[in-house]
């Protein structure tokens, strides 16, 4: 019985789900081009008196004199984002290797849900604790050291707190990872008589550096973004840093702070805007960056 | 290490020099191969390579093995028979200590290979895994280049000389029948071979570690027919200079290659004997029901 009505109603349901999706989906993709194209043109009055390229190059940052220069801004904000990277990303290898593969079981069931608090814990909690750890920390041990002097608010400050942040995401990224490797690989390798170690190095690494990658576009895109914690410690000052215990003063961190005040300042929130715009394209030229490299890699070693 | 060597290139001379083998392998003319096929090894259980003695394996407080004794003939093939869940794979695994790497496992019991018992506390466990290739149910090529999986054993053991290395790499290939296949593409990713070329490397990089011993945990069941005969030609060949055990759930495979047979059921050896004695002789009425297919 292949002719006939009596399965309209089924029919009607499948394709109407579908069309639902579908503009459903649209609509979310829709608005990181709606979010885009606001933050351009509220921009566009400072675009229209200041070039680009001075804005971006430019150092001085003095809104009563119309003067917008972004460029330390956006080196805090790198500064901030590698050194935080830098301080995550060899011990969350290294912890998620440990967990994965050498930890006894009843080690991951207590290791687990502390990695699921540590991410738990609101951002300016971090900060706080910041203040009272980290900064004294830099400015009485570690920069005496190297430098005359540095109050402690520094981007090596931020660099920390954010990296302690963004652990428990990676950690619990990498850990995902590994698990999704098949055991059958491992025991190819140890079967011909590799140490756990030789194992790791070679095989699990290397099937997994692919999802490394991607925890890394993941953790940054969220160390790019990151506020209150980093703004708390960072010292804020528009300069460019020029040692990792000089204050910087991150895109996140102006926009946060001076949103709503000054306002009737000529330019000073289209300038903020602008700052917002500037990041979000740095986030968007870094995802576009890592997905190249992505493909590089997978094509690389046919993973 | 260079006794080995000689060894495997002893047989690819040897299948050189012998035309009749040549042409059997390569023309792959069926009666030919039958009759290679049927060259069953005269067992000789004096000396076992592999000897079980009272072996019993908890794996999640769930008794697997129960209380095996066993031994494996040298250079000969073994296959290990019985319907799924009896143990088998288990009792493959405990042989090169792979089994140790699961978690809340016990293992009571010995198991001698060359008469040295393999749990002492004084053993190495790479040296046991050294002594024996794992071929495993789907080939699982290492994620780096053809090459460099067959290197990965020497390399791992600390051979850094490339020239050695690539010899090694030729040899072995050879021995496992893909050299022609590949020869051009030796860099090129592993996984991009077919699944049957896949477990031949997989086999030649199981030798390129100069083992005593093969272990195949059902080597040929996701092959396509063609791939799984010529794994089992190759382990027919093979069998000159190894020791080679199989878990089989294929009956018709055990009768083709099978030199010793070990039937298990449900954790037990039911019974082991030769090839001959088993499928035309059983002992256990078992065994008589097992082989006669009234179940799997």
């Amino acid at each position: 019985m292949i002719f006939g009505t009596h399965t309209k109603y089924r029919v009607f349901k499948d394709s109407l789900a579908r069309r639902i999706m579908l503009g459903l989906t649209v609509f979310s993709l829709l608005l990181a081009v709606i979010v885009g194209l606001s933050l351009y043109f509220k921009s566009s009055s400072i675009l229209h008196e200041h070039s680009l390229w001075s804005l971006l190059s430019g150092s001085s940052w003095r809104p009563f004199k119309g003067e917008f220069g972004f460029y330390p801004f956006i080196m805090g904000t790198l500064w901030v984002t590698a050194i935080s990277i830098f301080i995550a990303l060899p011990l969350c290898i290294l912890t998620s290797i440990f967990l994965s593969e050498y930890a006894h079981p009843y080690i991951k069931k207590i290791v687990f849900p502390l990695i699921d608090i540590l991410a738990g814990i609101p951002p300016v909690v971090y900060g706080v604790w910041g203040i009272l750890v980290v900064v004294p920390f830099i400015s009485e041990k570690l920069a005496p050291h190297f430098v005359e002097f540095s109050s402690g608010y520094s981007v090596l400050a931020g660099g920390i707190v954010l990296a302690i942040m963004i652990m428990p995401l990676i950690i619990s990224i990498l850990i995902e990872i590994f698990a999704a490797i098949p055991k059958e690989l491992r025991d190819a390798s140890l079967s011909l008589g590799a140490t756990n170690w030789q194992t790791v190095k070679f095989v699990v690494l290397r099937k997994s550096l692919p999802g490394i990658v991607a925890a890394i576009v993941l953790a940054v895109s969220r160390a790019f973004g990151e506020t209150i914690a980093v703004l708390m410690v960072c010292g804020n000052m528009s300069a460019v840093p020029k040692s990792v215990f000089d204050s910087g003063y991150p895109l996140p961190a102006l926009i946060a702070n001076n949103y709503g005040e000054m306002m009737s300042l000529p330019l000073y929130d289209s300038a903020l805007m602008l700052a917002a715009l500037i990041l979000f394209v740095i986030i968007l030229i870094f995802n576009a960056a890592s997905r190249i490299i992505l493909t590089r890699i997978e094509r690389r070693f046919a993973l | 290490m260079n006794t080995r060597l000689l060894k495997s290139e002893n047989i690819i001379a040897s299948s050189m020099n012998n035309g009749k083998d040549v042409f059997l392998l390569e023309e792959g003319a069926e009666a030919q191969v039958r009759t290679l096929l049927l060259q069953k090894t005269k067992l000789d259980l004096t000396a076992p390579h592999i000897s079980v003695k009272n072996l019993n394996v908890h794996l999640q407080k769930k008794h697997v093995l129960k209380d095996v004794n066993l031994d494996i003939p040298n250079k000969a093939i073994t296959c290990i028979i019985g319907p799924s869940g009896c143990g088998k794979t288990t009792l493959l695994k405990t042989f090169n200590r792979l089994l140790e790497q699961s978690v809340d496992v016990k293992i009571d019991g010995h198991v001698f290979v060359d008469g040295e018992d393999i749990h002492d506390k004084n053993v190495e466990i790479i040296n046991i895994r050294k002594k024996m290739g794992l071929l495993s149910q789907r080939p699982c090529p290492l994620p780096m280049s053809i090459f460099d999986n067959i290197a990965y054993g020497p390399r791992i053991h600390g051979n850094r000389n490339m020239k050695e290395l690539s010899r090694l790499v030729e040899n072995y290939l050879k021995a496992a029948g893909l050299w022609d296949e590949v020869k051009d593409r030796l860099h090129s990713p592993a996984n991009r071979l077919s699944i049957g070329q896949q477990q031949r490397l997989c086999l030649a990089r199981g030798l390129a570690v100069e083992p005593e011993i093969i272990l195949g945990d059902e080597a040929t069941s996701a092959l396509d027919p063609i791939s799984s005969k010529k794994i089992e030609e190759l382990f027919v060949e093979l069998k000159r200079d190894y020791s080679i055990i199989l878990v089989t759930h294929t009956l018709r495979q055990a009768r083709r290659i099978a030199d010793y047979v070990v039937f298990m059921y449900l954790g037990e050896v039911i019974e082991a004997g030769s090839a001959d004695e088993i499928f035309n002789n059983p002992q256990k009425e078992l065994t008589r029901e097992y082989i006669s297919g009234a179940f799997s």
